[in-house]
């Protein structure tokens, strides 16, 4: 899969689940993964930190 | 059989661990992404299935405490309760909390306009530190050393102006050494605790790059951490201790969606069976 951003080929471990961020390795740029189907994997741009984020 | 629900907004390594733990102990789970729920006021408990009862885990602070308040609506148990998260994920609720209950924190002042704010500290003096009301992992909060990086900081709040930059929240620098202590507690039993040593500043987040280091419970710690937990409404926490030089171990915060993963490499306990056996256990009161 591509790196929207920079068109990087994007790393995604086989056992990611929903919801799990994928970083690109080049551009830094961050994705969520919003669907899995097998090996099928789709991303949505992760939210950025936020100021109530934390434990 | 029952079914745990671990809700999320950012998915972790502790909710990956939890939901492990909890197929390991034998019972059925599911993970739940807060963002892609709906509720309304007509909603049934039936609705949507979050199983029998739910870990309520997100990221966000806002995004968890109404998400609990949507299951509260519709009567699902979630840990931590309500009440619970809505003091814990606010600082000056907390703090006001801990000395109504007679529990040792530092001592810190509020004010609600930047002119209140600087009348204050003349007369509170330096240092001190500044923390934003809502927030963790250490961001924003500021050493006050002197009256010229306070106003800058009262500066930058009145420039950006949110709501929560017009509650101000002054405590005392503590003299303590350079570390603190993380006790996770469960039921109101401290089960785990860590020194988190400083990398070099004043902070001790591990967020931040605080080396972890697995520390002893002593009685004296067992007793407060039971104590703050019983206050706050019980639950899972992380409760935040700092050795005052002059006043012993005061709590300094209390984290209500605690994060584990560092503390798990070295606790003798099991950390997320305890946590998963508090919440089935929860359910059959």
């Amino acid at each position: 899969m591509k790196c929207p951003e920079c068109d990087a080929n994007l790393s995604i471990p086989d056992d990611a689940s929903v919801g799990e961020i994928i970083s690109c390795s080049d551009c830094g740029a961050d994705y969520e993964i919003s669907k899995r189907d097998g090996s099928t994997v789709e991303l949505k741009e992760a939210e950025t930190v936020g100021e109530d984020w934390g434990e | 059989m029952t079914e745990i629900c671990i809700v999320f907004d950012r998915l972790r390594s502790e909710e990956k661990i939890l939901e492990k733990q909890a197929v390991e102990l034998g019972y059925e789970s599911k993970m739940v992404d807060a963002k892609s729920t709906h509720f309304n006021t007509d909603s049934a408990k039936n609705d949507n299935n979050f199983g029998d009862v739910v870990l309520e885990r997100c990221i966000s602070y806002y995004r968890g405490l109404h998400f609990t308040s949507c299951l509260e609506f519709l009567d699902i148990p979630v840990i931590n309760k309500f009440d619970v998260s809505n003091i814990c994920g606010n600082k000056l609720l907390t703090s006001l909390l801990l000395r109504k209950n007679n529990i040792p924190t530092p001592k810190t002042y509020f004010s609600f306009s930047a002119d209140a704010t600087r009348e204050n500290l003349d007369k509170i003096g330096y240092p001190v530190v500044i923390k934003p009301v809502v927030g963790s992992w250490g961001r924003n909060i500021i050493p006050l050393k002197d009256k010229d990086t306070s106003e800058a900081v009262i500066e930058q709040r009145e420039i950006t102006d949110g709501p929560l930059d017009r509650i101000f929240y002054i405590q005392e620098l503590v003299d303590r050494p350079p570390r603190d202590i993380r006790v996770i507690t469960v039921g109101d039993n401290a089960i785990a605790a860590m020194y988190r040593k400083s990398s070099g500043g004043f902070k001790t987040n591990i967020a931040l790059g605080a080396e972890p280091e697995i520390c002893d419970i002593t009685n004296e710690m067992e007793d407060l951490c039971a104590k703050t937990s019983k206050a706050v409404g019980g639950g899972i926490l992380g409760i935040d201790l700092m050795e005052d030089k002059k006043k012993g171990l005061v709590v300094n915060e209390i984290n209500n969606t605690v994060e584990f993963k560092g503390l798990i490499k070295v606790a003798k306990t099991n950390i997320p069976k305890e946590m998963i056996d508090f919440a089935v256990n929860s359910i059959k009161k």
